[in-house]
């Protein structure tokens, strides 16, 4: 645990050494729901899709930011004389989702505090699951971003992943067109993707009277889906290569 | 005469290393005495790097056996035990010299001596310095620190000392005799020729095969030659009639 949690204090050292990094992961997804709810003004569109747009940042940013840092370590040999240390592959990989879990519960507060007193939005009755359910999602793009950097051979790739990986699953998760009006087979691909089940739970804990029963089981589902991830994720990590 | 005795910490067995179509390593034999400096000479494309990640245990082989400190390599008790330091440096640019290094310590679990290491790698002055922004050889000694944490019993080193100053140079070979002296094993790669009469041993590398193995005044009286440098070229052409 102890290499876990130095790995979560390197990678948060570097990160916040990096100060123009660290603004724009912070401020940007901010700003940009302010931009959303000053384009739909006068319309009641923003408070439908405020929730799905929170969630979707940390998922992105934390995608991106994971993959190319973790592209780094393979490149540089840091991860190659890691490997060589008594540091187990669960160390690594837990000690990355643990280090980019904490920056998306700041994001998100954040982002949530922005949306509910600048830009109007009404979260809801239920405020912790709220950004509790948008953390979670900062956590699957970090695992997805763990995931994806084993196939990327360089930076171009691994920002290629971008809309290779994560816009298809925000077009199907029900930010234009609700899951259950999709043509019958891309519902079903929807609901083989983590992203519809984020939104759903987002759109659930937002609602008038909430079944917060319906959006525990998403949660578990987003849950799996980490789980998952990070473990094919460790499985790419060889001690040993060619 | 090559048992499994105690004097050995490395010992290769008929190891071969082939990259796609490739042989990087042809059949190597060879070994590795404890508490000395074992010099890896040879031109650069000769397999010394891969040589060196097959004893540290992270290089996939073909076939043949490599033992460190009695077990086989890449075995997880050799992870305290051994320490490697690529040619270039493995480090987090974006930290400083003090966080790289304390950050390699948690991990190995030896929190006391980061500035012991600081000290004998000449970094004490630069230690909150951001890596990225040091010299190239100063980068290369955070990463050096960092395997000197521990005390690990063998050093792997590639090219430890490439672009450094004469000055620089001596003192890490002073470095180096001290901690031989200390009882570490350390295994040295360079490419350069006058490096090698500050090593005990050599071991010559050409084109993935093991020209001679030897102390430098041995293989110069053995060759009839004046210099290691012609030793080496008197073994090469030897070795291939």
């Amino acid at each position: 645990m102890n290499r876990t949690l130095a790995t979560t204090r390197r990678v948060l050292t570097q990160v916040v050494h990096d100060k123009r990094t660290l603004g724009l992961l912070l401020v940007v997804p901010a700003l940009l729901i302010g931009l959303v709810a000053w384009i739909f003004t006068e319309t009641p569109v923003f408070d439908r899709i405020a929730g799905q747009l929170i969630a979707m940042f940390p998922f992105v940013t934390m995608f991106l930011v994971t993959s190319i840092a973790t592209l780094r370590e393979r490149r540089s040999g840091t991860l190659e004389r890691l490997l060589t240390m008594p540091l187990s592959k669960a160390d690594f990989i837990l000690g990355y989702a643990i280090a980019f879990g904490l920056l998306a519960l700041a994001q998100s507060i954040i982002c949530v505090s922005w949306a509910v007193f600048v830009c109007g939005f009404d979260p809801g009755d239920h405020l912790v699951v709220f950004v509790a359910t948008t953390m979670l999602n900062g956590i699957l793009g970090t695992a997805f971003g763990l995931f994806a950097s084993a196939f990327a051979a360089t930076e171009f790739q691994a920002v290629q992943f971008m809309p290779a990986l994560v816009f298809p699953q925000i077009l199907l998760a029900g930010l234009f067109l609700p899951t259950d009006q999709l043509p019958r087979v891309l519902e079903i691909v929807a609901h083989l993707l983590p992203m519809t089940y984020a939104f759903d739970a987002l759109t659930e804990v937002t609602a008038a009277d909430p079944d917060l029963g319906a959006v525990a089981l998403d949660n578990a589902v987003l849950g799996g889906f980490v789980v998952v991830l990070l473990t094919l994720g460790s499985l790419s990590l060889r001690r040993r290569t060619r | 005469m090559m048992n499994n005795s105690p004097q050995l910490a490395v010992r290769v067995d008929d190891l071969v290393v082939e990259r796609g179509r490739t042989t990087v390593l042809d059949e190597l034999s060879l070994s590795v005495e404890r508490g000395a400096i074992t010099g890896l000479l040879g031109p650069s494309g000769s397999g010394k790097t891969t040589l060196m990640r097959a004893i540290v245990g992270t290089q996939r082989i073909t076939s043949g056996r490599v033992t460190v400190l009695g077990h086989p390599a890449g075995d997880r008790r050799l992870r305290t035990r051994l320490a490697y330091v690529t040619q270039s440096a493995s480090v987090y640019d974006d930290l400083s010299v003090r966080e790289n290094v304390s950050y390699f310590a948690a991990i190995l679990g030896t929190g006391g001596d980061v500035d012991s290491v600081l000290t004998a790698t000449d970094l004490a002055d630069c230690a909150d310095r951001r890596v990225g922004a040091l010299s190239g050889g100063q980068r290369s000694r955070v990463s050096l620190a960092a395997a000197l944490l521990g005390g690990p019993e063998v050093l792997v080193l590639d090219e430890p000392t490439v672009g450094l100053d004469p000055i620089l140079r001596a003192s890490l070979w002073d470095l180096f005799h001290r901690l031989a002296a200390e009882g570490t094993t350390l295994l040295v790669s360079s490419h350069v020729m006058d490096e090698a009469t500050r090593c005990d041993d050599l071991l010559l590398l050409s084109a993935g095969r093991l020209l001679a193995q030897g102390t430098p005044t041995g293989l110069i009286e053995r060759t009839g030659t004046d210099s290691i440098e012609s030793a080496f070229i008197s073994c090469a052409r030897g070795g291939r009639p």
